[in-house]
């Protein structure tokens, strides 16, 4: 009886599941078009998703390895019962490879289960809490059917109970990995996972590669959506991203908003955008809900929304697109690769420049960048007040020089003032040809892009360029994280391509060369911050890391430091809209520095000092790299001048 | 009755850098009219339309904004009066001093005795239009209201009381369409003919506090400007009067 049934339940399902596949293809379709090689892209998946996508599992080696046997044994499961029971090829070579394969897909489904018997917050549960049972269901059924073609029990052992029972087995278990596969059940991921990674919009990521800087919007284009209003207005290649969501909630937990409790959830949020593609609402959502100020968390079913409804007050609310730092933390956690940080970019491009919508200071700072190029409002004649005693180069006098030092609008601000004159000191130490552009410098635009504002971020981001075209250097160096990012990843598209690099990066390489005369750090214990505009935006952990070392400190830690380093809540316009939460980024931030014991932070960033700073006293003190580095320059040892000897003066 | 308003804006300058901006107190008045009037309200400029700063007034929302071509130096008034008396506007809004030009702040009060309307100055809330008369708030020193009932059609000017203007939009102030009116240019004679200088700030008297204590600190702080140091003069000849006054303007500087 089950040589007949299996056939039809193998492909039954597997006909289903084309059926599902193909629906599911045309609800991506739905979005924009969007450039991709489609099928260099599907031949280049199974290296992304081996190699790259591996990576960031085996960050957690538990689930990674049990990832491996789950899914490398259900696949080959598949492959042979397909062949095997499906076209009843019963060989027993093949009988015995089935065997092997599904007992690896048991063992894994196993390590799955023990996962889920007491999960973390992060997990969704639902119909995820299935998911392991579903996994042994297919494996140990797809065992036992198995057994009698590689000749361990004979063809009618047990009877029809067994049977009855075997093929209850096999449907539960084709049923969540076929079926469910394309018609939204967890295993989805695996599909739409698969797809996503062929056809991702930043193929520069894999083999090691970093693609951080945001995607322009093309403002001549009069036809296209200035960001995204409904869900149809993301690419096709974007919402096939959300859709590869596996919900294992790495996002939320490194999520500093989520954590410092405002209303946004990464994971959620995704989940938001499969529900606003394929329509609905959000009352099966089984995960951790945003955040609220009561401390419950919004309730869950209220949002709903389809393809062609508006995103903001139908599927998420718009506080929560305004809570994010940009910080990049969940991307960088993602094993699915999904690009948070852009939709939710694309989602405030519409809320600014069509709803005029921007919270609180939002307005004000962008109408300041439009009229004074610096969001504080400023003067723009004293964007060089701080150097007034300095005598510092100017490249409208000299028009050439081997280093352009963008100083950035901490000029605006006294307390970055300080780190900045304190690397016009380790530059002038060091002997560097340097100028600055003085007035001529605007705001690099990175304010403006997070906040939505691509038409303002475009206006500065063309004259900024073309004023770097009338002169001549060999490279562009500031101590602003956020500028050197914008200059260096973001100012490409515009024609504008440059050697950029943070001032810390400059200084380990004027340490390495032996340009400064440095002494050691004195006292203090010292633990160091990791800017994510230098860290998860460019990759840049070592060099900082490094000049500290030159100037004799041991760097004490944090747990979360490097790729996992936790945002100060000072990127992406976040303390500009303000979005209340129950406790403050920097405080929690802040909080990692002290477990650490150390008495004095490192730090690479105007943002981050404005932000550290503001916690209240007592606390570590907090310097920036440029800073310790004045600090310990020794005086050139002045030239031993010898004495004059006079020549007796001859009187005749 | 649909009440007809109309906001009148003019391009403004930065406080710091002095660029073209929209001016704050014109977006105030196109945030009142919108507030009153919505889909319906009329903006209308006086001046160049070229004037890229023209679109920030669109960003607001507004389908079009009428502008009256005029090169710079002309006088804005007669064309501004003709225009309203044609548009049978019922409420014409308007910032109480332009950013830039002569910023005399005399156009509105001009502009009210040529269509002889009633002025209202520091216009903060319009509560209700009924019947031809308008049930209005306007703005006082430390936050005082005062309710005022006048009849239509009237011209008010608003000051920082007044709404704080909604963020202006890229999309709707590229899509918005500046509609040009040809008008008669006449020449503002006034301006174009004298001299501007910069404007020296007015010298201001130093608040000496002696309060001893903190209460006494936040009620200088707070408390009502009072005349205080002034005089009653009764019954006093001509003669002393006047001695009274020359010893007070002495005092003051103002007679050396």
């Amino acid at each position: 009886m089950l040589n007949t049934l299996l056939p039809i339940l193998l492909f039954a399902a597997l006909g289903l599941a084309v059926l599902g596949a193909l629906r599911r293809v045309n609800l991506w379709r739905r979005g924009r078009a969007s450039k991709v090689d489609l099928l260099g892209g599907l031949l280049a998946m199974p290296k992304r998703y081996m190699v790259d996508l591996h990576h960031v599992v085996a960050r957690d080696k538990y689930i990674a390895n049990t990832h491996v046997a789950t899914a490398l044994g259900f696949v080959l499961s598949a492959l042979l019962a397909i062949l095997v029971h499906g076209f009843g090829l019963h060989n027993r070579v093949l009988g015995y490879a089935l065997l092997l394969a599904s007992v690896l897909m048991f063992v894994g489904a196993t390590f799955v289960y023990l996962r889920r018997r007491n999960p973390p917050s992060r997990l969704s549960k639902g119909p995820w809490m299935r998911l392991p049972k579903s996994l042994m269901a297919f494996s140990v059924s797809f065992f036992l059917v198995t057994l009698p073609v590689a000749g361990i029990l004979p063809a009618d052992f047990g009877g029809w109970l067994l049977a009855a029972l075997l093929s209850v087995g096999v449907l539960w278990g084709v049923s969540e990995m076929f079926f469910g596969m394309t018609w939204g059940g967890p295993m989805k991921h695996a599909f739409a996972g698969a797809l996503h990674l062929a056809w991702h919009r930043r193929a520069e990521r894999f083999g090691g590669g970093r693609s951080t800087g945001l995607k322009p919007l093309d403002l001549n284009d009069k036809s296209a959506p200035l960001g995204v209003e409904k869900p149809k207005d993301f690419t096709w290649n974007q919402l096939l991203g959300f859709d590869a969501c596996v919900q294992c909630g790495k996002c939320e937990a490194a999520c500093p908003a989520f954590a410092a409790g405002q209303p946004l959830n990464p994971k959620k949020l995704i989940q938001d955008m499969v529900v606003g593609l394929a329509g609905g609402t959000d009352a099966k959502f089984a995960g951790s809900p945003y955040p609220s100020i009561d401390g419950g968390g919004k309730p869950i079913g209220e949002h709903g929304g389809n393809p062609h409804q508006p995103i903001v007050n139908g599927l998420v609310d718009a506080d929560t697109l305004w809570s994010c730092t940009t910080c990049r933390a969940c991307v960088e956690e993602c094993p699915m690769m999904i690009e948070h940080v852009d939709a939710i970019v694309d989602m405030r491009r519409h809320l600014t420049l069509e709803k005029g919508a921007t919270p609180n200071k939002g307005a004000e700072v962008l109408e300041n960048l439009i009229a004074t190029d610096n969001p504080g409002g400023f003067a723009p004649g004293g964007r060089l007040n701080w150097a007034a005693d300095l005598n510092l180069p100017l490249f409208s006098e000299t028009g050439s020089a081997d280093v352009l030092f963008w100083v950035g609008d901490g000029a605006f601000d006294m307390r970055n003032q300080r780190t900045l004159r304190a690397f016009v000191k380790v530059l002038k130490a060091a002997k560097v040809d340097f100028a600055v552009l003085g007035l001529e410098e605007r705001d690099s635009g990175d304010v403006a892009r997070r906040l939505g504002d691509e038409a303002t971020f475009q206006l500065l981001a063309t004259r900024n360029i073309q004023t770097l075209a009338k002169y001549s250097f060999k490279r562009i160096v500031t101590c602003d994280p956020h500028s050197f990012h914008v200059l260096k990843n973001e100012y490409g598209a515009f024609n504008g391509d440059y050697v950029v690099q943070h001032h810390s990066t400059f200084m380990a390489e004027l340490i390495g060369d032996g340009a400064l005369n440095l002494g050691q750090h004195k006292g203090t214990s010292v633990t160091y911050h990791d800017p994510c505009y230098l860290g998860r935006y460019n990759g840049e952990y070592e060099a900082p890391r490094e000049v500290l070392r030159a100037l004799g400190i041991e760097v004490k830690e944090m747990q979360r430091s490097g790729f996992r380093s936790r945002c100060c809540g000072g990127g992406g316009g976040a303390p500009i809209t303000d979005i209340p939460g129950k406790q403050r980024i920097p405080d929690m931030r802040m909080e990692d520095i002290r477990e650490t014991g150390a008495e004095l932070v490192a730090v690479g960033c105007p943002q981050c000092t404005a932000m550290l700073e503001g916690v209240v006293e007592p606390r570590p003190l907090i310097k920036d790299i440029a800073e310790l580095v004045a600090d310990a320059l020794l005086e050139d040892a002045a030239p031993i001048k010898s004495p004059l000897k006079r020549e007796p003066a001859e009187v005749h | 009755m649909t009440t007809n308003v109309i906001s009148l804006v003019s391009i403004g300058a930065h406080p710091t850098s002095g660029r073209p901006r929209r001016a704050e107190q014109d977006a105030r008045a196109v945030e009142l009219g919108l507030q009153m009037a919505g889909d319906t309200l009329q903006v209308l400029h006086a001046g160049n339309i070229a004037e890229p700063t023209l679109r920030s007034y669109l960003g607001m929302g507004l389908p079009q904004l009428h502008v009256l071509e005029q090169p710079a130096g002309a006088d804005a008034l007669p064309v501004l009066s003709d225009y309203l008396r044609e548009a049978g506007a019922h409420v014409v809004l308007t910032g109480s001093q332009a950013e830039t030009g002569e910023g005399s702040g005399m156009l509105p009060f001009l502009l009210a005795e040529q269509l002889g309307w009633p002025l209202i100055v520091g216009l903060a809330q319009v509560e209700s239009i009924e019947g031809g008369v308008a049930h209005v708030l306007q703005a006082l020193p430390r936050g005082q209201r005062r309710r005022l009932k006048v009849r239509l059609p009237f011209l008010a000017t608003v000051d920082n009381a007044a709404p704080k203007p909604r963020q202006s939009a890229y999309g709707p102030a590229q899509r918005g369409e500046l509609a040009a009116h040809e008008v008669e240019v006449e020449e503002d004679e006034l301006f174009t003919g004298a001299v501007l200088k910069p404007a020296k700030p007015r010298p201001k008297r130093l608040k000496v506090i002696k309060a001893k204590s903190g209460a006494d600190r936040m009620k200088a702080a707070t408390a009502k400007a009072s005349g205080g140091g002034g005089q009653v003069l009764k019954g006093v000849s001509a003669e002393e009067g006047a001695q009274a006054i020359l010893k007070l303007l002495i005092e003051e500087g103002v007679v050396r």
